[in-house]
């Protein structure tokens, strides 16, 4: 466990200095949720580096959330599918890393463009129908900010997923209770979000996003349960902006990058545990 | 010439992609039929009774169809949703576009009930915008086929091309003139070859075409008429070697003059071969109920609305 802490700081660090390094970009979420995708990546999901984009017999993750593009890259490249050294061009001109994920430049470990929101729940269905129809036993996850949920779209899917018994799906929702022009409270409350996903035939689970261990733990319940008819939502409570601390719980941080001097001040609180990029 | 083109009889377009969609299902083990709760109107009963595990009810939610068509690509699936035109393509513009079209997914959307031919229904059903909206996007290849058989056919190719298709037919029965061979994705088929004025027509409005140039023959003008198919990508040379015989041009579709077949026939000649266009095409306008008869001829797509168009168009071209 304290290896996979020790990847997530580092991919912290990436996080601040990639959208630094661009003066814009998506630091909030990312941070938040950077120990999901330290658990996925690096201890939970059986994946292939070497990326081949049908995904066959292996895991496969999308990110429906795609302005959280800055964690999500980092981790691909930490995880062996692209050289860190290109995360230096993370929003540039000429580079793979767009500033919401392509597959048009062909970054390895993008499956599918994510930005709009409110579609990537309707890949992974996809992708898990497929699955099926492959007759190939891996499982399907998906990450969805809670401010998405306000579209639309994601409902159908949620109705659909339940409807046509997609057990090979999990999908986590990162409940940070914050959107651009507020709290989701404020902009658009989504009440008791763990019962309506119950309502709608789905199993839930609920994990404190920001403990490492709790995350591993509830990402490999949610494994167990698959295959019993029902696809599975985990509730994650995370903390927009994590582990930098002014950054903490402010929406306004959600697509801002830091100045000069606020990047160092990041940087303190996040030491280098595998090296730079 | 145009006058050894026979009717062999009559029917629906989409009944010709229900029965290619479970011709090509048989050929290929990969092909996925997915609906929005109009598997009956869009003719996929054979599908379904063939390949039951294979077809996918998505109930009345689009956006989520067509997202799920692209999920279904990444493992290797080729998809193709079906449901009315306009739902195909403005209700699910966002969803085509960066699910589908930026991320270069094999999917294949079919479009039924395109244009006014859908009839009593009214405006809210009959887009006269789709072809326009799926030219725009970026690598997406739009075909209008123009009988059963050709839907047929074109149904049947787009599973051998890899990359995202719009496949637009209708609802009305329609006359049955042409060959599944005649078909060739990007290939504009010739009827007539001709020296005075050159008929780029698609879908329903290329048996208008060819009863127009019939008339126009009588009065003893000279028609070239082409079908194009294949909106995008365009068969340039077809167009620029026509155009550079005949020197003049209608464009016929069922669709707004404003961005469908006629305004890519007219970037093509202003690029290579400026010569005098008119149009046939609704007038920036929606349709109404009625009949697929009556609807034709009130927003000016009747045979007589191309032969004075044709006529027109050479005129322009005799006085400039």
């Amino acid at each position: 466990m304290a290896e996979l802490t020790a990847i997530a700081t580092q991919i912290r660090r990436d996080i601040v200095r990639m959208v630094h390094g661009c003066a814009s970009g998506h630091p909030g979420g990312s941070l938040g949720c950077t120990d999901y995708f330290t658990a996925l990546y690096f201890k939970v999901m059986q994946h292939d580096p070497a990326f081949n984009m049908n995904a066959t017999n292996e895991d496969v993750f999308f990110l429906s959330n795609g302005h959280i593009s800055p964690v999500f890259y980092s981790t691909l490249s930490r995880s062996g599918y692209f050289d860190i050294k290109e995360l230096a061009t993370f929003r540039k001109i000429n580079s793979r890393l767009q500033g919401h994920p392509a597959t048009h430049e062909h970054l390895p470990g993008v499956r599918i463009a994510s930005g709009s929101l409110g579609q990537g729940m309707s890949v992974a269905i996809g992708a898990a129908l497929a699955k099926k129809l492959n007759a190939d036993k891996n499982i399907v996850y998906s990450l969805h900010g809670d401010g998405e949920l306000d579209e639309g779209q994601v409902w159908e899917a949620i109705m659909f997923a339940a409807h046509h018994k997609v057990d090979n799906l999990i999908s986590t929702v990162d409940w940070n209770h914050q959107q651009i022009d507020g709290t989701t409270e404020k902009v658009m409350d989504h009440g008791d979000l763990r019962h309506k996903f119950e309502a709608f035939g789905w199993i839930t689970l609920e994990m404190n996003g920001n403990d490492m261990d709790q995350v591993v733990e509830t990402l490999k319940a949610a494994k167990a349960l698959t295959g019993q008819g029902k696809p599975i939502a985990i509730m994650m409570h995370t903390i927009m902006g994590k582990g930098v601390d002014f950054m903490e719980n402010d929406h306004n941080w959600h697509g801002v990058a830091p100045n000069d001097e606020q990047l160092a001040r990041a940087l303190a609180q996040l030491p280098e545990t595998l090296g730079d990029y | 010439m145009l006058k050894e083109i026979q009717s062999t009889g009559n029917k629906d377009t989409r009944s010709g992609f229900g029965d290619g969609i479970a011709e090509a299902a048989r050929k290929n083990a990969n092909i996925v039929a997915l609906t929005a709760d109009l598997a009956g109107s869009m003719k996929l009963q054979q599908f379904i009774k063939e390949f039951p595990e294979r077809f996918v009810q998505c109930g009345i939610a689009e956006a989520n169809m067509i997202s799920i068509a692209a999920g279904l690509t990444i493992g290797g699936k080729i998809p193709y949703t079906t449901t009315f035109a306009n739902f195909s393509t403005g209700r699910v513009y966002d969803q085509i576009r960066q699910s589908v079209a930026y991320s270069g997914k094999n999917v294949k959307i079919c479009a039924s009930h395109a244009g006014v031919t859908l009839g009593e229904d009214g405006a809210t059903h009959q887009i006269l915008e789709d072809i326009g909206m799926m030219k725009m996007l970026p690598g997406m290849t739009v075909i209008v086929p123009c009988d059963y058989n050709q839907t047929k056919a074109a149904t049947l190719a787009i599973a051998d091309y890899h990359g995202p298709v719009y496949l637009r037919f209708g609802r009305p029965v329609w006359p049955i003139f042409t060959k599944e061979s005649d078909f060739k994705i990007g290939k504009a088929q010739h009827f007539s070859e001709g020296t005075d004025v050159s008929i780029f027509a698609c879908g329903h409005l290329v048996w208008n075409a060819i009863q127009a140039g019939l008339i126009l023959e009588e009065k003893g003008i000279s028609v070239e008429i082409i079908n194009v198919h294949t909106v995008k990508p365009l068969d340039e040379e077809a167009v620029i070697k026509s155009l550079s015989k005949t020197k003049c041009a209608v464009t016929a579709e069922e669709h707004n003059i404003f961005g469908g077949m006629g305004d890519a026939i007219a970037q093509c000649a202003a690029k290579n071969f400026p010569v005098p266009i008119e149009y046939v095409g609704t007038k920036d306008t929606f349709g109404e109920s009625g009949t697929p008869k009556e609807l034709l001829k009130k927003y000016g797509l009747d045979i007589p609305d191309i032969v004075a168009a044709a006529e027109k168009v050479i005129n322009r071209k005799k006085n400039s």
